[in-house]
């Protein structure tokens, strides 16, 4: 009887995050009219314009090329550069280290609101206005924290034993690191490159601030766009459905650490 | 408190089992006196701590019955069959005190504050943790915690049995024996029925009055110690219990004279005659050395543990130990000979009965 | 752990320091720097003192904002924790469903939350939205664009929506981590189902709930995309939070002085909440870690 309850509350639970999606891809398959003269829960005349209308139009289909280009430079910028410092925090003790990690978390905890209108002056100045890389960096501000902190979380987990080994067997630290060590935190890596997906993904301030023409993210095209050509809610509906995919890939190809992964290998 | 009958039991985690293989339990018709000291003996995966969960309600069996006394008990949940168990492993409630941890089960059984508080005295001084009964029991150090989970396993007075899941594994040896006496002299007080798993075999021998030998989801004897040592039921438990265990070697039998390799063997008893793959088995302790008639030995190997000195060699090139006194002279070749009364024949793994004088 | 004392390791931490120093200081002085001048245009700037901060604190508009916030996460995280903590431990432990539900209930959270506040912008409607219109066809007379408690309403469902699942999946890694013989103990020593949860359960979960608490403190202290597309801090300014106002005030009026003034404030108060929230988690760390 226990499963019986638990199911029925795991079913109104997800009825309830997936009607509004549902809402979503309804109107996408729907045309205009349909929209907005007859009330219908699923489209009666199917169409498949709105995602034409996207999929044709390069000042459409480029923001998703921009957006998943920033997503994985910042993705990669961000591990690369947490994987030493998180091995630091986890195997050393040095002067200011418990400082510096929580002024690391600080910049998890930044309005991104506080930053939107310095970053814009700062990235004009240098010439990196409406680049990749600029959100990308931009991007690091939240996403760098957050991968220290959740590779040091898997890092700890490996015994120092493996490290010392290592080296009595005449192991070079690059050497370790990256054939012994990393094999050893892959679901780490993998865990927190999902994180810094998802955040640098689902962010929109920041990159529209930093963006013009070049690498609008979708997701900044999308409101433009609408707000241009008056209610075109099938398109709207269309984008914000494209827009959906990546995430529902990446979860996925994730799904088995999942669990795992949102502990942030704390537990 | 009450007597346990496993009625055509067995278990398997398949949902559709096909054949014997696919059952972690094998049927079974077993019955545990109230109040007996038992010991369940086998080496790891044999079904040991599936047959103590079942009998404690933690998994259903997926075939026959679990009576309590003369009630059937096979869907009660654990809750309702009153059975107090501890685990390999130590659980205990982290946000806890230890007195609040061993008080825990009598709580929850709404017994009164009085008798809680003189229960869990007597416990805390058994289990040595006195001082420390106001102590958080996040931050104990293992073994304390697992003498808290002994605790509470042993709290209850009233409960129908008591299951030890190997319980001393992550406990200092020294600690080992003195609960392991503590244990015994709460069996004796209370009366209680025990079932210990181990698959340490001193540990099971010193402990019960009757030890179950499992093997591959079967028990296959369930006796007292002494007849385990001298009439194994199954080859299995000649093996495991003795140190070094028992010696086997393929034969043909008929009437009470066993042929080994064309050498004659007296037999104590007469079996008619013996079909299957038949196996004579000796324990190492009714072997001796002798110049004259017998098996031809090669020695291999000889060590010294004290009191006696086990003889390690070759029988027609099977493996024969034997246990010597200190200081008698052993040979390179020689002959060894054996008790005869001590023989068991074995078909197909299983003990052959004599045909009338010694039966089992 | 035993944590050998290294300097050198500075030199492991050297590439995110440069990072996030580039990213993270240098902006931050350019706010700073700001919230000390006033300027009339032409790049021309004069030495304002602490002024703009004694504004800043003195303003009602502020004032109006920071209460709105505050009832905001307060709701939210009364609502997500225990409904969160609920579903953790109503999902399914092991199997095909237990993997369908987590990829499921992850799905919101990697949504961009302009199209999050898109969803929920056209589900609300009443001419074409599922909700607004099932609402209307109920009797119930529900406007999120001119009624302020609808607005308030739509604003707190769709962050239910998109963060529950957040603080449900922490729970659920905290509760996979509990090994079998915990609940059999429990069962052995016929605890009720209250007790196992309030101390079995709770316990191993403390730590991913306070991860789950920060979290959702401090993005929903930060909220703007998701309510803006949808309310666009309306009606009125019923709906318009600190980060709305700061991006009103920096981006739409171009009041440099109190709009960085504002966000010094703003960033401290998150950043003292967040340090006692820390300070809390490595403490029972150590506890644990005895």
């Amino acid at each position: 009887m226990p499963l019986r309850g638990s199911a029925f509350v795991m079913f109104l639970y997800l009825l309830f995050l997936l009607v509004p999606i549902y809402w979503l891809v309804n109107m996408s398959l729907k045309t205009n009219t349909e929209i907005t003269s007859v009330f219908t829960l699923w489209p009666q005349d199917l169409t498949f314009r709105n995602y034409a209308v996207i999929l044709t139009d390069p000042s459409w289909y480029m923001g998703y090329v921009n957006s998943l280009i920033y997503v994985v430079l910042n993705t990669v910028i961000s591990i690369s550069v947490a994987l030493p410092a998180a091995y630091a925090f986890s195997r050393y003790r040095f002067m200011g280290d418990k400082h510096l990690f929580f002024w690391l978390l600080t910049n998890r905890m930044a309005p991104p609101a506080v930053f939107a209108l310095p970053f814009f002056q700062l990235y004009s100045s240098v010439g990196l206005f409406d680049t990749h890389i600029a959100v990308a960096l931009a991007h690091c501000l939240f996403n760098v924290p957050l991968a220290v902190w959740i590779l040091e979380g898997f890092m700890r987990g490996v015994p120092k034993e493996i490290d010392e080994t290592a080296y009595v067997d005449g192991y070079s630290f690059p050497r370790f690191f990256l054939r012994i060590f990393l094999p050893l935190i892959a679901s780490g890596v993998g865990v927190a490159a999902f994180f810094c997906f998802m955040f640098s993904w689902v962010e929109l301030l920041l990159s529209r601030t930093l963006t013009a023409v070049n690498a609008k993210p979708i997701a900044a095209i999308m409101t433009r766009t609408v707000s241009a050509s008056g209610m075109d809610w099938g398109v709207l509906a269309a984008a914000g459905v494209l827009t959906i995919i990546p995430g529902a890939l990446v979860i996925y190809f994730v799904r088995n650490y999942i669990a795992k992964g949102f502990a942030l290998g704390r537990v | 408190m009450a007597q346990i009958t496993l009625s055509k039991l067995a278990h398997s985690y398949h949902p559709t089992p096909k054949s014997e293989a696919d059952f972690a339990l094998k049927e079974m018709d077993h019955v545990w006196q109230d109040g007996g000291a038992y010991a369940l003996l086998g080496s790891s995966g044999c079904g040991k701590t599936t047959l103590l969960n079942i009998i404690s309600g933690l998994v259903r069996p997926s075939h026959g019955r679990v009576l309590f006394g003369e009630t059937d008990m096979t869907d009660a949940p654990t809750a309702e069959r009153n059975i107090a168990q501890v685990f390999q492993f130590p659980v205990v409630y982290d946000t806890m005190t230890v007195r609040e941890n061993l008080a825990f089960p009598l709580r929850n059984r709404g017994k009164d504050a009085e008798y809680i508080k003189r229960r869990v005295d007597h416990i805390a001084a058994m289990i040595g943790m006195e001082e420390r009964l106001n102590h958080k029991a996040r931050g104990l150090t293992a073994d304390a915690k697992q003498k808290i989970s002994l605790g509470r396993g042993m709290v209850s007075e009233d409960v129908n049995a008591i299951l030890f899941d190997e319980p001393l594994t992550v406990i200092d040896p020294h600690m080992k024996w003195e609960l392991r006496t503590q244990l015994k002299s709460l069996h004796r007080d209370f009366g209680h029925t025990m079932i210990y798993v181990t698959h340490d075999q001193t540990e099971a021998l010193t402990f019960a009055d009757k030890v179950v030998v499992m093997y591959d989801g079967r028990v296959v004897q369930m006796g007292t110690p002494q007849e385990l040592f001298e009439t194994p039921a199954h080859t299995f438990v000649g093996y495991f219990i003795g140190s070094p265990g028992m010696n086997l070697l393929d034969a043909t039998v008929q009437g009470s004279e066993a042929t080994v390799n064309g050498v004659p063997v007296q037999l104590g008893a007469n079996y008619g005659s013996v079909t299957g793959r038949v196996q004579i088995g000796i324990r190492p302790e009714f072997v001796s050395l002798t110049d004259e008639e017998g098996l031809p030995f090669r020695l291999t190997r000889v060590e010294d543990v004290g009191r006696h000195r086990i003889i390690r060699g070759e029988v027609f090139g099977k493996p024969m130990n034997l246990v010597a006194p200190e200081g008698q002279p052993v040979g390179a070749d020689a002959r060894v000979r054996f008790a005869w009364q001590m023989v068991n024949v074995y078909s197909d793994d299983w003990r052959v009965a004599p045909i009338g004088a010694r039966a089992a | 752990m035993d944590k050998t004392q290294n300097n050198k390791a500075w030199f492991l931490v050297l590439p995110v320091l440069l990072l996030v120093a580039f990213s993270a200081v240098i902006p931050l002085m350019t706010v700073v720097n700001y919230s000390l001048q006033d300027t009339f245009g032409n790049n021309e700037f004069f030495w304002a003192g602490l002024e703009w901060f004694e504004d800043v604190l003195h303003s009602d508009r502020i004032h109006a904002a920071l209460g709105r916030q505050i009832m905001f996460t307060a709701i939210i995280l009364a609502i997500e924790v225990p409904l969160g903590i609920f579903v953790a431990l109503n999902m399914p432990k092991k199997g095909f469903w237990s993997s369908l539900c987590l990829v499921l209930m992850a799905l919101p959270l990697l949504i961009p939350f302009n199209v999050v506040g898109t969803i929920w912008q056209i589900f609300g409607r009443v001419d074409i939205g599922l909700l607004g219109h099932t609402l209307a066809w109920l009797g119930v007379d529900y406007n999120y664009t001119s009624n302020a408690l609808d607005a308030w309403l739509t604003v707190i469902v769709m962050d239910v929506w998109h963060w529950t699942s957040l603080v449900a999946l922490l729970c659920y890694a905290g509760l996979q981590s509990i090994p079998e013989a915990y609940y059999q103990a429990a069962k052995i020593d016929q605890a009720s189902r209250w007790s196992v949860f309030r101390y079995i359960e709770l316990p191993k979960m403390q730590g991913v709930l306070l991860i789950a608490v920060l979290l959702r403190f401090m993005d929903s202290f930060m909220i703007y995309t998701e309510p803006f597309v949808v309310t666009g801090g309306g009606p009125g300014n019923s709906t318009t939070f600190l980060s709305i106002d700061l991006v009103k005030m920096a981006i739409g009026q171009f009041d440099l002085g109190p709009a960085a003034a504002f966000s010094l404030i703003y960033f401290l108060v998150i950043l003292l909440i967040s340090w006692v929230f820390y300070t809390v988690m490595t403490n029972l760390d150590k506890r644990d870690g005895v």
